[in-house]
């Protein structure tokens, strides 16, 4: 990747407080008009990593550069960034023109420029008619949109956004998503998204950064974090999988030779070149398909049925007692077996993968 | 708070309706006995005629009032001008007042910043050790200033010991005596509650503001103050109002110069010489002014959140 490109460069960020650290050496690059996402459990050291590029963070080590510039030693009011907050911080003791107008005034713009630019942000999220309103006096919502006007505004570099849907209700923050991709598209700008959430991150990236402990576990699109996850982290953090106990026989040119439970050999892809041992095998429960007993890879035991609305959720058991999950897509068509009823399960080799630990 | 108070308020009216007259009943009691009967004695006074020996002679007149603002000359049959005398003594006091709460301010808001941000464990300690010279009486503490600060006393001789002064500063006595003495008296007041207002103050708001480019000085006056400003005022006002009626510092730490309304008031009513309805008039003119200045400012705070 040329570096021009690049809006954001982390390079081998390394955060530590006392004896505890939560950034090991982070290393990515942030594309110019790309909305990415830091997606990891809490704990994690995403949102540590926003602070670091924001500059509420002093990093231990490592360096951040802007489109090409080193700001690692920038205090925040020097960066070039802005910053929605999960809580938002709207100064409360102005209204909504006031707190738009904020940065842009503090960043030496004239008025009638300032006044310019706030009328047309607080257009752009349809927030033009509560333009005197205090904070208090808008929802939740409302106070979300007047964040991220506040901090479009000054035209920043890259937009960094610190879990802002968390504190809204599930109807809105599905709203909100196509909301602030099509606001992503629009503004051309990077955003850098902070969840916890897999099902926001799938949704609205471009490319993700999966993180655990400190460190970036896999970047990719949404679709190569999902289907091909390189570690039972990724694997099990991003939407359900099954993870089997398998014996790898050989690993080359990426597929893996390997017998399941049961005995029966199967050829996968591989996330990680290894050598003969044990494995993890992982299956999405909707990549599975029901088979006539024997006919398929594994035999198992119905167990359980779930109804989901969409789906009907197979909970089942293997001849070694390890459990699986099955999703069958509910239609006209779906025959659900009966509790208790042994059935195959037929693996796509395609949507199987063999993890590292 | 805006979401829980109707809910709140509802519930209260229902058990208790028809009986909010009776529940109100105590705490009006207590108001205007100890409150509002004691005003309405004082007022009612500065309109009574002065008796030689103390206490009052129940002839309505508005002489304290006139004696407050009007010279007649010595036998009162002059042409009245204006007395300056109390005039002047009220504007010294609001000016020795004004300046003790603005030095409690300047030192008050580092401090209460300083606590309000110390690890919560350690804070109430912190807010002890503020708190701990008002277990000595008023009294003590402003005659034990007395001691430090006359020019025998450890300050001045600290100083010609290190050379810093030739001779001793001369503190005892002036308008610095009296403002230190106040200074000192009222400190926890303006600490106290700016502590409260900073404690509560979310600190992701100067984030946001050093997020858009401001540095800590605009942030410190764009946000940080405006925020913290009920803090502020509350503690300017428990400062500035005691402060105004003192008579304690005035008359120990200061001089025949430093004269404040608290002591104008003080002597009306000692011994025989005093002149009770003049005292309770001057006490009328004093809390007229309080007042005004505290309706003036709640007049302000309305407007400003109708918006």
């Amino acid at each position: 990747m040329a570096s021009a490109e690049i809006a954001v460069d982390i390079d081998n960020v390394v955060k530590r407080y006392g004896s505890f650290t939560a950034l090991h050496g982070v290393s990515l690059g942030i594309r110019e008009n790309e909305f990415f996402t830091l997606l990891g459990p809490s704990g994690c050291g995403k949102t540590t990593l926003l602070r670091s590029i924001a500059g509420f963070e002093e990093v231990t080590g490592g360096t951040i550069r802007l489109k090409g510039e080193d700001i690692t030693n920038l205090p925040p009011h020097k960066r070039p960034v802005n910053t929605v907050f999960q809580q938002y911080a709207l100064f409360p003791h102005m209204t909504v023109t006031e707190n738009v107008m904020f940065g842009l005034l503090r960043k030496g713009w004239s008025k009638p420029e300032s006044i310019q630019r706030v009328n047309q942000v607080l257009e752009m999220v349809q927030l033009g008619d509560y333009a005197q309103r205090k904070p208090s006096q808008l929802s939740g919502g409302q106070q979300q949109r007047v964040a991220l006007a506040r901090a479009l505004a000054p035209r920043p570099a890259v937009l960094l956004l610190d879990e802002p849907l968390s504190a809204l209700d599930l109807k809105l923050r599905q709203a909100v998503r196509v909301e602030l991709k099509a606001l992503q598209r629009e503004t051309g700008i990077a955003f850098v998204f902070v969840t916890h959430d897999q099902e926001e991150a799938l949704t609205m990236s471009d490319r993700i950064a999966v993180m655990s402990d400190g460190e970036v576990q896999q970047i990719g699109s949404p679709p190569e974090i999902y289907e091909t996850p390189v570690n039972r982290f990724v694997a099990d953090f991003i939407g359900e999988t099954n993870l089997l106990d398998v014996d790898v026989h050989a690993v080359s040119d990426g597929m893996a030779r390997l017998s399941l439970p049961g005995g029966n050999g199967f050829t996968c892809p591989a996330a990680a070149m290894r050598g003969p041992g044990k494995g993890h095998l992982s299956v999405r429960p909707e990549r599975i398909a029901l088979c006539a007993q024997g006919a398929g890879e594994l035999d198992a035991t119905v167990t359980g049925r779930v109804y989901l609305g969409t789906d009907i959720q197979l909970h089942l058991r293997l001849a070694d007692d390890e459990a699986m999950t099955v999703r069958l897509q509910n239609s006209e068509t779906t025959v659900v077996p009966a509790e208790g009823a042994t059935v195959g399960l037929k693996l796509e080799a395609g949507a199987a993968r063999l993890l590292a630990d | 708070m805006a979401a829980g108070a109707p809910m709140g308020g509802g519930a209260v009216s229902n058990v208790y309706k028809g009986n909010t007259a009776k529940l109100m009943a105590p705490a009006w009691a207590m108001i205007g006995i100890f409150l509002l009967a004691p005003v309405a004695m004082m007022v009612m006074y500065s309109f009574l005629t002065k008796e030689f020996r103390g206490g009052v002679i129940w002839d309505f007149t508005i002489a304290a009032y006139d004696q407050f603002f009007f010279d007649r000359g010595l036998f009162g049959d002059e042409p009245p001008t204006i007395e300056w005398t109390y005039i002047g003594i009220f504007w010294r006091s609001i000016w020795q007042a004004g300046v003790a709460t603005i030095a409690c301010l300047l030192i008050g808001f580092p401090t209460a910043w300083f606590i309000a941000t110390r690890r919560p464990s350690t804070r109430s300690a912190w807010l002890f050790l503020v708190t701990i010279p008002y277990w000595v009486n008023l009294l003590i503490r402003t005659v034990s200033m007395k001691f430090l600060i006359r020019d025998t006393g450890p300050l001045n001789e600290l100083l010609l010991w290190t050379g810093a002064v030739t001779e001793p500063l001369g503190l005892i006595n002036t308008n610095f005596a009296v403002q230190l003495g106040l200074f000192y008296s009222y400190l926890p007041f303006m600490v106290l509650p700016i502590y409260a207002a900073v404690e509560r103050y979310d600190f992701s708001l100067s984030e946001a503001a050093a997020d858009l480019y401001s540095n800590i000085w605009t942030t410190l006056w764009l946000v940080i103050l405006p925020v913290v400003k009920p803090g502020i005022v509350a503690g300017c006002i428990l400062v500035f109002v005691p402060s105004l009626g003192a008579f304690l510092a005035p008359d120990l730490l200061g001089g025949a110069k430093t004269f404040m309304i608290g002591s104008l008031i003080e002597e009306q009513f000692k011994g025989s010489a005093g002149n009770w309805p003049f005292g309770a008039a001057a006490s009328t003119i004093l809390l007229s002014i309080v007042m005004a200045v505290l309706l003036f400012y709640a007049r302000s705070q309305n407007k400003g959140s109708e918006r």
